[in-house]
Order: C-alpha cells, then sequence, then structure tokens
C-alpha cells in the first residue's frame, strides 16, 4: 500500500515507539547530497551561485514533474518561478535533519500548483521553527539523505506499472480511496527517522497539544 | 497532555500529502498533523516519496532566459502570504480557514454552538462547542464526516475521543457522540456532503422532526 506506514498499536506510545524504531535503524553513511550543501549555502549564506545550480538541477525535473499532469510547457515555467522564488524566499524552513531538499521542493510545487487550480490557498500544519540552541546534528542530516537514497532505489526497482501507479498518486492524481488499495513504497524507516528530526522540537510540539 | 489514540488513516494522510483531499478534509487533517507528532512524521515520509518521485521522473528542458529571469527577481519586494499563529486551542489551519479573524458561533439549541467554515460542492468543515453531556450533531447520513477533537472530549460505542484524536466515521456507522463531562468539547468537522437543513438542528430534535 502506499500508505503502508507503520501501524504498530505501540507508535501511540511516543517513547516506546522511538527507542524500538532506533534499533532497527541501519547506520547513516556519510554521504551528503551537493544539493543538500546548496541549500544550505543558500539557507545560511544567501548564496546565488548555489541557488542557481539548484536551479540546474531541479528546473528540468520540475517541469517535467508539472507537464506529466498535463499543463502546458508555459504555465509549467510559470509554476517553476514562484516554485523557485518561494526556495529562496522561504529558505529559513528548510530543515534537512527532517527533509530532504526533494522533499521540500515537492511540497512547495504541489501546494502552488493546488493554489492554482483550486484558486483558494490548501490547509497547512502549524510551522515548527527550529530550536534556536539546537546543534545541527549531521549524523541525522545523512541518515535522512541515506533513507531519502533507499527510497529512490525502491522506486526505480519497481515494475514500470507499479511506478506508474506511484508516480500517478505523487502527481496528485489518485483519490485517497484509491491509494488505499494500491501498493507502495516502503516508508516505515524513513517515517522513523523523520520522526528523530521531530523529537528536537519536541518542546515545542508539547506546546501545541 | 494526554496521548492521541485515534490517527488520521494512511491513505487520507498520503492523500492530503500529495495535495488531493478535498479542502474540507484537508483542513482537518492540517490541525490533526499541527497536533500529532506521530501523523506529521508520516506526512513528512510521504513528502519524501514525494520527493523521490520529483528527483527521478523524465526532466523537460525549460526555456533559456527562465534562469536569468528568476534570478533577476530574487531581491524584488513581494508582499509575503497572511500567516496564521495557533490561538488558543485552534491550529494555524483553522485560524487559516477564519482568516484570522474571531470565531462566530450561531446557537443551535441545547447549549449547542456551531461556526461554519466553509461549505459548498467540495463539502463543509465547521466547527462545533458541545456542552458536557449533550450529542454532537452531525452533519447529514451520506458520506465520510471527520472529526477532530481541539477541547475537552466525547465518546461513543467506539471509544474516548481526547483532545487531537480524530474521528473517521463512515455512513455504516450508527454512533451517538455525546459530550463528557468536564469542560465543553470543540471540535473541528467536515464532511464532503454540503450542510443540510437538517445538520442546523441538534441530533436530539431530529426524530421529533421526522427529517
Ligand atoms: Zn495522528
Amino acid at each position: 500500500m502506499i500508505a503502508s506506514l507503520d501501524t504498530d498499536p505501540t507508535r501511540r506510545d511516543p517513547v516506546a515507539g522511538l527507542q524500538k524504531d532506533i534499533t532497527q535503524l541501519p547506520e547513516p553513511s556519510s554521504e551528503i547530497t551537493p544539493q543538500t550543501t546548496l541549500m544550505l549555502a543558500v539557507r545560511d549564506h544567501r548564496d546565488r551561485a548555489a541557488f542557481a545550480a539548484l536551479f540546474d538541477h531541479f528546473a528540468p525535473r520540475l517541469k517535467g514533474f508539472i507537464m506529466r499532469s498535463g499543463t502546458g510547457s508555459a504555465q509549467a515555467e510559470e509554476i517553476i518561478q514562484d516554485v523557485m522564488l518561494t526556495v529562496w524566499r522561504k529558505s529559513a524552513q528548510f530543515d534537512p535533519a527532517r527533509a530532504q531538499v526533494s522533499a521540500w521542493i515537492y511540497q512547495i510545487a504541489r501546494n502552488r500548483q493546488i493554489d492554482i487550480i483550486r484558486k483558494e490557498r490548501r490547509p497547512l500544519p502549524d510551522e515548527l521553527g527550529e530550536d534556536p540552541g539546537a546543534e545541527p546534528d549531521a549524523s541525522q542530516i545523512m541518515a535522512i539523505e541515506q533513507e531519502a537514497g533507499q527510497l529512490k532505489l525502491a522506486l526505480a526497482r519497481l515494475k514500470p506499472d507499479q511506478r506508474d501507479i506511484i508516480e500517478k498518486a505523487y502527481l496528485g492524481e489518485l483519490t485517497h480511496q484509491e491509494i488505499s488499495t494500491q501498493t507502495g513504497l516502503p516508508l516505515g524507516t524513513i517515517k522513523s527517522r523523520i520522526r528523530l528530526g521531530l523529537e528536537r522540537l519536541r518542546h515545542e510540539l508539547k506546546g501545541l497539544r | 497532555m494526554t496521548a492521541i489514540n485515534h490517527h488520521t488513516p494512511d491513505a487520507m494522510l498520503a492523500a492530503y500529502a500529495t495535495g488531493n483531499l478535498p479542502q474540507p478534509y484537508a483542513l482537518v487533517v492540517a490541525a490533526h498533523i499541527s497536533l500529532c507528532l506521530d501523523c506529521r512524521a508520516s506526512y513528512e515520509a510521504h513528502l519524501a516519496a514525494g520527493g523521490a518521485v520529483l528527483e527521478t521522473c523524465a526532466t523537460e528542458a525549460v526555456s533559456d532566459g527562465l534562469k536569468s529571469s528568476i534570478l533577476d527577481r530574487l531581491d524584488t519586494p513581494y508582499t509575503p502570504e497572511p500567516t496564521y499563529q495557533r490561538m488558543g486551542v485552534y491550529p494555524a489551519p483553522v485560524m487559516q480557514a477564519l482568516k484570522g479573524k474571531a470565531i462566530r458561533w450561531k446557537s443551535l439549541g441545547l447549549g449547542v454552538r456551531q461556526s461554519i467554515l466553509s461549505s459548498d460542492q467540495n463539502g463543509s468543515a465547521r466547527l462545533l462547542f458541545i456542552p458536557s453531556g449533550q450529542a454532537v450533531p452531525e452533519h447529514s447520513h451520506n458520506g465520510l464526516e471527520l472529526t477532530l477533537v481541539l477541547q475537552g472530549s466525547f465518546s461513543d460505542d467506539t471509544g474516548r475521543f481526547g483532545v487531537g484524536d480524530l474521528e473517521v466515521a463512515d455512513q455504516a456507522l450508527e454512533h451517538t457522540p455525546t459530550a463528557d463531562p468536564g469542560p465543553p468539547c470543540i471540535c473541528l468537522a467536515a464532511t464532503d456532503a454540503p450542510l443540510r437543513f437538517n445538520t442546523f438542528l441538534p441530533r436530539l430534535l431530529q426524530p421529533l422532526f421526522r427529517i
């Protein structure tokens, strides 16, 4: 199932769930992708050359992605312009301990597409700010990168028809009823990792409940 | 702080993350994610999968001038979209739906109040205020109804729903949720059907009027 996340009842207990998850996670490698390095340069140093390099990487992918759901070339480029400007303006919200650049840009692109289609803003969850005192956790960032790499591999290994369904789902072409009957990507491990990234922001979450 | 026991079903979370959930449901799911660490992790895992699809999809060459026109605009002043902060028991997506304005409650009788956030062909979303011991009004007898507790709690045959818990009820579920003793129960509820006249009456009155 696309939605085949961990439904273990122990996940209701954050601490028990977390400890169980830690023991299952593989050791992170020491690979940080160029996109993450570039995005951090944009976020922390407003680096225009890094931004231009991110454009070179993502713009053709965004265009392919957007045009697959039937949008014309000119409108696709308008959306790319909005998305890349949002990447520049909202770079402070990028948190490599929770998301790879591709995941963050995917979200921005889908938000923009939906806002255009529906002509109203998509409801989004509360933003979780960085803990100003938190040290950047390199091993957590590398673990997220590694899990994202695994997802890409899993996607590449799918049979063409299965892969087509996954792509349709993430292009936003399947309803939740359709999604629940489909086979999907294994997301349990990356979910556990993201959860570790979220734990850093826990004090904020406590205030939210 | 109590643990959240009733979560967003994964298929619904995936549909939300991929942007294919009707607006009223998307509002409730966004509000649940705002309160629930676990569903936020699942939601962000789906975004990671979306990122993998974006990374690996077939590319399309962009026009020559696109990059320079974007680079030229990096310093252009712009008006940021308004952002909303959580207020009291209302998470940011609810404040966004209210456009930051105060809630305008309308009485449904017996101390029950509602505030309609949206109602159109995509369905409806509303806030409900239910005093202890009163029944939770329902939207209609068809479609899928989501109810997220923001304050207090309610109970029905299927269990107890406290702050952050999400009840997913389809038309097959025969239930009479009732607000528990304690502070009034405040919920965010959504359905894919537009509001009907009968929904303006608390459930208790419906048999009398044979609606
Ligand atoms: Zn949840």
